[in-house]
């Protein structure tokens, strides 16, 4: 059990662990808390697998802005102050067990394929990965034109967001 | 490398030695190492906070024309000592009704979010935390988490009033995040890195300062917004919310609230001396000449640096204390209709001008650089100028006499 | 690096599966959207992790985790205005009470 193993094993415990809160409490600001304590440790995973742009990007823009986002959005539509009856749906078994069988498939469609089984490829020495990504990003052969796309589509989404969600003054 | 040169590795080696030189496994002394490191990095951070208390009410009591603090040492200088034993002797309450975990959390989730930031803050060319490649963007993940630690508070208090103060204030600070990271990317531009010291490096020719002054000063503004100090101090507003989101916290829970955004406002201090005014290098580039290159000493270094930060931490402080609050409509409109475009018309500018002035002679580059900043300021103002005129005009319509009443013959 | 790929992908895989287990099982919207979130994170370690193990000089997972970045964001905040504007209609977030459309 190398030091990086015992760092990826707690990691997975609090991802999984905060992702599991998250389905099953029944107050929902505590679900959103839970969420975001999730979302760090993907950051954390995210800075085990040397992608460390993504890492801080991921803080900013989940916990920094999508789930203060959510919370704003639970205390705004808030009925009652306490959360009462039931939160899951009565037939919540059916889900579960969709759930545990979509795992067991996945679990050995991943062990079934005979590659996967590896350590990481050596990282190229002197690769400046957030210099890469930015050339990336922005050279005609290679990934403008998804770059450009999605800003279109954050453009869309800001427009309609706040057209949807504002007051119409009658 | 020597104590002089490079003190925190030499002292780092030194302690290797020691510590498997009784028998412990290497990789068990280093992980120890790293926490005596962190835990000292702490205390320095926390212990210039209690300085910083003392320098607030000084600074404030000078603004205000009186002596603040005297009696308990000389200057006062004990005084806040005295202030953390009354907060720490005072009764821990947690209300009625209240969320007790997030309660509780809050405060230190708040205190955290700064002292995260201490990790890549350089003090010197060898003190420093860690040198993290995207150190810029790892700011403004910091201030993320402090965000939330705030809506944690107001939400978790049961209260109105903090409910109140915590929705303005996030919403404050999340909107002044947007200037702020649009400007953080001119430093970006001009050093071609991201990483904090790379930053500090690229400034031994000449300060971002005289390079983009437009760039300082609205980081300045989103600064202090996002520190949420006066005059965007919506959340502290006596006069009308009664202390926002931190109401229901006494003793040392708001204690945990006050050093926090103490030592942040110093903090952002510091990352504008790194970020425009050249961090721990660049004694106004004295420190080149022959006999002052004991200037390059990396205690002298932390000196000068920490010398830097409190002048602007002393500049926000100023800020603080000589303008009034803004009302929050204001402050978003201002944020949204006026300094998101301008920052975006900086950053277009400093990118373009860095392609195309980068093969020019260096003073020329400067004054191309300095010029267009001074540009963009006065055709703003004019703009601004016109925008006021229009509106005072639609706003003064004369006066007409008193119309006789029509006679309803 | 002593981690094999494996454990990274039974990690996302679980992620998804919770996250598909709240989208199916709660009731209100704003919980649904949660759910979402999570399974949107999972997929990006997938790449993320596909990226780091097989050929890291070449950008594409990250680049493609880039945009999932971008897509959530946009989809959470769109999502959100929508539920926020069905509460102010309707009073309600339950999603089984949002049924005018059926017959």
């Amino acid at each position: 059990m190398t030091a990086e193993q015992i760092i990826f094993l707690l990691t997975g415990v609090l991802v999984l662990g905060s992702a599991f809160m998250v389905v099953t409490v029944r107050n929902l600001l505590h679900a959103a808390l839970w969420l975001v304590a999730s979302l760090f440790g993907v950051a954390v995973l995210y800075a085990i697998l040397q992608a460390n742009f993504l890492a801080v990007v991921q803080v900013v823009i989940y916990i920094g802005a999508i789930a203060i986002l959510f919370i704003f959005a639970v205390m705004l539509t808030r009925r009652q102050l306490l959360e009462s009856g039931r939160q899951t749906r009565s037939s919540w078994w059916i889900p579960a067990l969709l759930g545990l069988l979509i795992l067991i498939g996945l679990v050995s469609l991943i062990l079934s394929v005979p590659g996967l089984d590896r350590t990481a490829s050596a990282m190229p020495v002197g690769l400046d990965t957030v210099q890469a990504l930015g050339t990336a990003l922005v050279s005609p052969d290679a990934y403008v034109l998804p770059f450009e796309v999605a800003s279109v589509l954050m453009l869309a989404a800001l427009v309609g967001a706040v057209y949807v969600a504002s007051v119409d003054k009658k | 490398m020597t104590f002089w040169n490079n003190p925190i590795n030499f002292i780092g080696n030194w302690l290797t030695g020691v510590l498997t030189s009784w028998h412990m496994p290497a990789a068990l002394a280093t992980i120890l190492l790293y926490i005596v490191g962190i835990v000292v990095m702490i205390i320095f951070a926390m212990t210039l906070d209690i300085g910083l208390v003392w320098v607030e009410r000084k600074v404030v009591a000078r603004f205000q024309d009186r002596l603040g603090p005297n009696r308990i040492g000389p200057f006062g200088l004990i005084q806040p000592v005295a202030d953390i034993i009354k907060m720490v002797i005072k009764e821990d309450i947690t209300p009625a009704g209240a969320d007790k975990i997030v309660y509780n959390i809050a405060p230190v989730l708040a205190a955290t979010s700064v002292i995260l930031l201490w990790a890549i803050l350089p003090l010197a060319s060898t003190i420093y935390g860690v040198d993290l490649n995207v150190g810029l963007l790892y700011i403004v993940a910091a201030g993320a988490l402090g965000t939330l630690a705030i809506i944690m508070a107001g939400w978790s208090s049961n209260n109105k009033y903090a409910l109140l103060g915590a929705f303005r204030m996030v919403s404050n600070m999340i909107s002044y995040e947007i200037p702020m990271v649009i400007i953080l990317l001119v430093p970006t531009i001009l050093a071609n890195t991201m990483s904090v010291k790379g930053i500090t490096q690229a400034q031994s020719g000449m300060w971002f300062a005289i390079l983009s002054p437009l760039a300082l000063l609205i980081f300045l503004i989103s600064a202090i917004a996002e520190l949420g100090r006066s005059p965007f101090d919506l959340n502290e507003a006596e006069s009308e919310i009664v202390a926002g989101f931190h109401i229901e916290y006494t003793g040392m829970k708001f204690g945990w609230f006050y050093a926090g955004e103490l030592l942040h406002a110093f903090t952002f201090g510091g990352f504008m001396a790194i970020f425009f005014f050249g961090g721990y290098g660049g004694f106004f580039g004295l420190e080149k000449l022959g006999f002052l290159t004991w200037l390059n000493i990396p205690f002298v270094q932390a000196l000068v640096f920490i010398a830097k930060a409190m002048f602007g931490y002393w500049v926000i402080m100023w800020v603080k204390y000589s303008v009034p609050r803004i009302r929050i409509d204001h402050m978003l409109a201002f944020n949204w209709k006026f300094l998101v475009p301008l920052s975006l018309v900086v950053l277009v500018n400093t990118a373009v001008l860095n392609k195309v002035l980068i093969t020019l002679p260096s003073w020329l580059y400067v004054l191309g650089m300095f010029g267009s900043n001074i540009l963009i300021g006065w055709v703003t103002i004019e703009i601004l100028r016109a925008y006021g005129r229009k509106q005072r005009k639609a706003g003064e319509k004369p006066i007409s006499p008193a119309q006789p009443q029509e006679q309803v013959a | 690096m002593s981690i094999p790929l494996t454990w990274y992908l039974i990690l996302a895989a679980a992620l998804f599966c919770i996250g598909l287990y709240g989208v199916l099982s709660r009731k209100n919207a704003i919980a649904i959207l949660l759910g979402i979130e999570l399974m949107l994170n999972a997929v990006n370690i997938n790449l993320v992790a596909f990226w780091r193990y097989l050929n890291p000089a070449q950008m594409a997972g990250q680049a493609f985790a880039v945009i999932v970045f971008a897509v959530a964001a946009a989809e959470v905040a769109v999502g959100l205005a929508l539920i926020i504007s069905v509460y102010r209609r309707r009073k309600t977030v339950v999603a089984d009470e949002i049924d005018l459309m059926k017959w």
